[in-house]
């Protein structure tokens, strides 16, 4: 199912009107999530992610704007009449209920004509079971299970009754590295097999890029940019969003833009730019530097990190916005003796940014 | 590890000092008295040991009759109070205006003065020359006679006494399930909100078993705090409680050391023992029970 976000705005007044502003947790939120996909919805800590999904699921009301869930206005409808499967970021499994009481929780509540037979429900929790891999595990209470299989057994409880949406918030933060990865594959497995459409929370860049169809990075509330993860880490929209996604961070120089070249201090170290002259923020991503002994970059070298397929080359350099340049690069074509390290760059890999909007100069 | 040993045991010391003292030692002291037959304060003799002592209490009409007394009061108040105690505490968790004044207002009779709360009680009930009492008041308002509620019908003087009962243990428990209910973390009450629970099924399925512990913690209390009833009875009734009918068992224990009829620390320990026989073997049911229906 399609979910339209139209104007969606939410206000927190302050709680002490002589000091403090109104909080505005999401501002003027316009997009749409086509039926079946998997969004991300990310960005920083405090951003109104999480706020934002709480507009999606109902359990907060918009100050203004309204939520269309295909066609229907469902901004005024209560949550539990809307449909939806939450996945809560601590799970909120009831600890006194075992897995299939957890699991049938949502079905017993159907009422009226929706009611189903308890043979039905069974069948449906054992279905949804089977589905998260937990099937051997019903009998349990949620604290006899590890992070993972709890995390499991909430989205299971979020599938049982079908939901036209499933949003879920931070749903990889309580779990392990190694357990990160298998569950979001997991979650990516699962939403294929449903086809239901998906939202979910992180902070972590590498988690949504990694598996969602659609990226949005937000930013005090406010939307920075949409697209297909792959698009957006190749052309990001401004600084903060070039800043946010890659690991490593992309590289930040303070530089100009003069004659058609950009330069770096007083290299150029990028030619053929349409833009007029002007100072500017050169992003440079880590695998965007080539080791080159002529490189108009020239850095102080610190250290050399292997990573085993790759080596990671950490230097200085004076117009560098952060104290370390990282550059990640696959021959190790490197005298470890010299103090400098020279790089050329690959275009496709630099980013201008203006240096009073820290929006994107476009140099096409 | 021996030496860590002895350490533990001296931490522990001043604890089981003190409930050796006060604990321990009175109860086996009791249980001595109790079986001593015949036995002279004054002389500090006895004629031999048996189980005469609990014979004569359990056929004594005053025992039997504070026995009844007890069990109602605790099978009345106990319920009562914990139900209405939670019916309250949920009203005030859910109302987010004057929250706090109310809290304070359900809290006072806390702690009231003794004596002011009798003077209410007073007013509500007792039927004097110039005045039938409030409870009167209103009983005739809508169309009944006048019932005397202090030296009327036994079931008038039971209902007084439950009814203040209930009324002096309420705050505590208010307060001890308001705090429960605050503790349970609003994201159980999102998710069963987005699985569509009604309200009444939050509350069964979800608060209930959350709160229950606590709730378990107030009905054994309840339950203890009862079966030692006496200070109320007297506040209300008197200290001739036999007469009034309205005799606790504590009551009747007190009576046999210190009241007119007193002098009899055999019968009384008899009394004392039977009454720890019965509050012990209530809250064993307690935990039984509990095992299976509390959330831990």
């Amino acid at each position: 199912m399609k979910v339209v976000l139209q104007n969606l705005t939410k206000i927190y007044p302050s709680r002490n009107k002589k000091t403090d502003s109104d909080v505005i947790a999401v501002n003027d939120f316009s997009f749409e999530i086509a039926s079946g996909d998997l969004v991300g919805l990310l960005g920083p800590s405090g951003c109104g992610k999480s706020t934002a999904l709480n507009l999606i699921c109902g359990l907060q009301s918009p100050t203004s704007g309204s939520i269309f869930f295909d066609e229907d206005d469902v901004t005024a409808v209560p949550p539990e009449r809307r449909g939806v499967g939450v996945v809560f970021q601590n799970y909120a499994l009831y600890p006194h209920l075992t897995v299939k009481e957890n699991i049938l929780f949502p079905l017993q509540n159907l009422k009226g004509p929706d009611k189903i037979p308890k043979q039905d429900m069974l069948n449906r929790a054992n279905e949804v079971a089977g589905l998260v891999q937990i099937a051997g595990l019903m009998e349990r209470k949620p604290s006899e299970l590890s992070g993972g299989q709890q995390q499991r057994v909430a989205i299971a409880r979020a599938l049982v009754k079908m939901p036209r949406i499933l949003l879920l918030d931070e749903p990889f933060s309580n779990l392990d590295a190694r357990l990160r990865l298998q569950t979001r594959e997991e979650l990516r497995r699962i939403q294929r097999q449903t086809q239901i459409t998906t939202v979910f929370v992180t902070h972590d860049q590498e988690e949504a890029m990694s598996i969602s169809d659609t990226i949005i990075v937000m930013r005090d509330g406010k939307i920075e940019q949409i697209g297909k993860p792959q698009q957006v880490y190749d052309n990001p929209a401004n600084l903060f969003v070039a800043s946010f996604l890659g690991t490593p961070p992309i590289n930040v120089f303070e530089g100009h833009v003069a004659n058609g070249s950009a330069y770096i201090g007083n290299e150029a170290v990028i030619s053929g730019i349409n833009a007029e002259n002007q100072q500017v923020y050169i992003g440079i991503r880590p695998e965007g530097f080539i080791l080159n002994r002529q490189g108009p970059l020239k850095c102080e070298l610190s250290r050399v990190e292997a990573m085993g397929r790759d080596i990671s080359i950490v230097s200085k350099h004076s117009a560098s916005a952060s104290s370390i340049v990282r550059s990640i690069c696959s021959e190790s074509d490197i005298s470890f003796e010299s103090e400098q390290v020279c790089f050329s760059l690959k275009p496709e890999k630099v980013f201008l940014f203006s240096k009073e909007t820290e929006e994107r100069i476009t140099s096409a | 590890m021996e030496k860590n040993n002895n350490k533990g045991w001296l931490y522990l010391l001043p604890a089981i000092a003190f409930l050796g003292l006060f604990m321990v030692y009175p109860l086996i002291d009791v249980s001595i008295y109790s079986i001593e037959e015949g036995y002279n304060s004054a002389s500090q003799s006895f004629f031999g040991v048996g189980l005469y002592n609990y014979s004569y209490v359990l056929h004594d009409p005053y025992f039997l009759q504070a026995l009844k007394n007890t069990f109602i009061l605790v099978a009345i108040t106990v319920p009562v109070s914990t139900s209405i105690a939670l019916l309250i505490s949920l009203g005030l968790n859910s109302i987010t205006k004057l929250k706090v004044m109310y809290q304070t207002i359900f809290f006072l009779p806390y702690v009231t003065n003794t004596l002011a709360v009798g003077l209410v009680f007073m007013i509500l009930f007792n039927k004097t020359a110039y005045t039938d009492g409030f409870a009167n008041l209103i009983i005739n308002y809508f169309g009944g006679s006048s019932v005397d509620f202090i030296n009327g019908p036994y079931w008038a003087k039971m209902f007084v006494l439950c009814f203040y009962t209930v009324w002096v243990v309420m705050p505590f428990k208010v307060l001890t399930l308001t705090s429960a209910l605050a503790s349970v973390n609003q994201q159980y009450y999102d998710a069963a909100k987005i699985d569509s629970a009604s309200k009444l099924r939050t509350f069964t399925k979800i608060t209930l078993p959350m709160i229950s512990p606590i709730v378990f913690y107030l009905v054994i209390t309840g339950f203890i705090g009862a079966f030692k009833a006496y200070g109320d009875a007297v506040a209300l009734f008197g200290t001739d409680l036999n007469a009034a009918e309205m005799n606790t068992i504590v009551g009747y224990i007190c009576d046999m050391l210190y009241g007119n009829s007193g002098g009899y620390p055999s019968y009384a320990s008899a009394g004392a023992i039977i009454l720890f026989v019965i509050v012990l073997t209530i809250t064993c049911l307690n935990l039984l029970i509990s095992k299976k229906h509390v959330y831990y």
